[in-house]
């Protein structure tokens, strides 16, 4: 009996470093596909020197350099800073980024921890990370932080609001909060991914992924011409490295959800019995790089928005067509329950 | 008017248009060099770090005339000269200051035995801060060593000196 519960936890305790382990490494080989794409979209070359063992290898080594160059680095406290909290921040942030991979079905039944109420702990995570960005302005004791910790907070908590609903017609149309579910309900080919009927809620969902990421081209919290890097200009070393880990391990996050909830997750795009139409965690792993693409195709084609253009966007903008199309889904779902989730 | 505007903003026509030019740069020709493997080509009027020419014989051209001395806009040139056995008048010391020095190629232009010549050659460097000044030992040994392709510099250039 006490021997059960000791391997059940071991054995979650297993899967969850199933899980980190690879993200981590995912996160590391963004950074550099970050730097590769982005140099190749702008006629460079990005990192090619860093090798192993005296091959170059496209500076495929380039993570592991930039890793122990950022663990070895001193942190430094600033005058006055609150220790505690200053450390804190940090660690909050990566939490929620990882906390939130829990309930991420990679493929059907390959999920850590299969709730109902997934759609729910998804947007308590990602909201919760606000509290690393906030904590982490005002515990720095310096302005630009502070003032960069507020940009960034305003911005995430107002595009949670489109997130959410965006979500509420992927939750009207499959029926169900629980991602496993979700993704069921788009079976059979690309005809039934959800992102057909939800055009507009697939689109304001990424976009404001993109926002509620503090990434390209909603960036304004690290506007360098204003105030340099944001909430985390004090921060160095190992704990700037897991505001990094975070940052980017939210927009994978971002990216497999968008794969999940609107783009058939695990499902393949063809119909049928051949080989190719079999659900795979590949296709899941496919879609989601597409996603990590499109982010790093936006930093290096769109310029910066303005501060209220941002907020605009989101409230101005986001929300109505939102509001709008949920009630169009909701009489569909109602009068057609055929058309949308089978 | 204003439905049109709503309708090419709502389906986000400028933002595909631009992400397909970026698009397109990510299979474009690269522009960078990979630079120790990869070099630009050289002008033959290149210059470079600094050397003191011979004639074929063996015999050092320059003659101490000091017109590279009087010509060097940033002092960084330092001669002295004695007459030689042979009743010729040599320099006993030939010095050029590399943090003075600004590569305006003066000195060559002055030179009328074509001695001081600027090199192509562009990745020096000296280890110790006193080894920033060249003595005339050095600057033979420059010269000694490209000889060669300074020869030739100067020869595909003449026609436009």
């Amino acid at each position: 009996m006490i021997w059960d519960q000791i391997w059940m936890i071991i054995w979650t305790l297993l899967k969850i470093v199933a899980i980190v382990l690879p993200l981590i490494i995912v996160v590391a080989y963004l950074t550099y596909a970050e730097r590769r794409v982005i140099g190749f979209m702008q006629g460079r070359m990005g990192p090619n020197r860093v090798g192993l063992f005296g091959f170059k290898l496209w500076g495929l080594a380039q993570p592991f350099a930039d890793t122990v160059k950022l663990l070895l680095k001193e942190i430094i406290f600033p005058a006055n800073a609150n220790k505690f909290l200053f450390l804190m921040a940090p660690v909050i942030t990566l939490a929620t980024a990882f906390a939130a991979w829990a309930v991420v079905p990679f493929s059907d039944g390959l999920v850590l921890a299969d709730i109902n109420a997934g759609l729910v702990y998804i947007l308590a995570m990602t909201s919760l990370g606000v509290y690393g960005v906030i904590i982490a302005g005002w515990a720095s004791n310096s302005k630009y932080a502070l003032l960069g910790a507020l940009r960034s907070a305003a911005q995430i908590v107002s595009y949670e609001i489109a997130m959410g609903f965006a979500l509420v017609g992927v939750l009207i149309a499959a029926g169900s909060l629980n991602l496993t579910t979700i993704v069921h309900g788009q079976a059979g080919g690309i005809g039934h991914w959800f992102f057909i009927p939800l055009l507009p809620l697939f689109v304001i969902y990424f976009i404001s992924g993109v926002a509620e990421t503090n990434r390209a081209p909603f960036d304004v919290a690290e506007g360098e011409s204003e105030i340099v890097a944001g909430f985390h200009v004090e921060y160095s070393g190992a704990a700037f490295a897991l505001f990094f880990l975070g940052e980017y391990a939210n927009m994978i996050m971002i990216s497999s959800l968008t794969a999940i909830m609107f783009m058939g997750g695990w499902y393949s795009p063809f119909s049928g019995d051949s080989w190719i139409a079999q659900p795979s965690i590949l296709w899941f792993f496919m879609k989601t790089g597409f996603f990590l693409l499109l982010y790093l195709w936006f930093r290096a084609t769109f310029p910066r928005y303005r501060y209220d253009q941002i907020m605009r966007l989101g409230w101005k903008v986001f929300i109505p067509i939102c509001i709008v199309w949920i009630m169009v889904v909701a009489v569909v779902k109602v009068y057609r329950p055929d058309w949308i989730g089978g | 008017m204003k439905i049109l505007r709503y309708l090419k903003s709502l389906t986000l026509k400028e933002l595909f248009k631009g992400m397909t030019v970026t698009g397109k740069y990510f299979f474009k020709r690269k522009f960078t060099i990979r630079y120790p493997e990869e070099k630009t080509p050289k002008s033959d009027r290149f210059r470079g770090l600094h050397a003191l020419r011979r004639y074929e014989n063996g015999e050092e051209r320059c003659i101490a005339c000091k017109l590279c001395e009087a010509v060097c806009p940033a002092l960084a040139i330092t001669i002295d000269s004695e007459m030689r056995e042979d009743g010729s008048r040599r320099t006993t010391k030939y010095e050029i200051d590399l943090f003075k020095c600004i590569y305006c190629g003066f000195c060559e232009e002055s030179c009328p035995v074509d001695s001081i010549v600027l090199t192509d050659i562009h990745e020096f460097h000296f280890e110790g801060k006193d080894k920033n000044v060249l003595d005339k030992q050095q600057l033979l040994a420059i010269g000694d060593m490209r000889e060669k392709e300074v020869a030739n510099a100067r020869k595909n250039d003449a026609e436009y000196r």
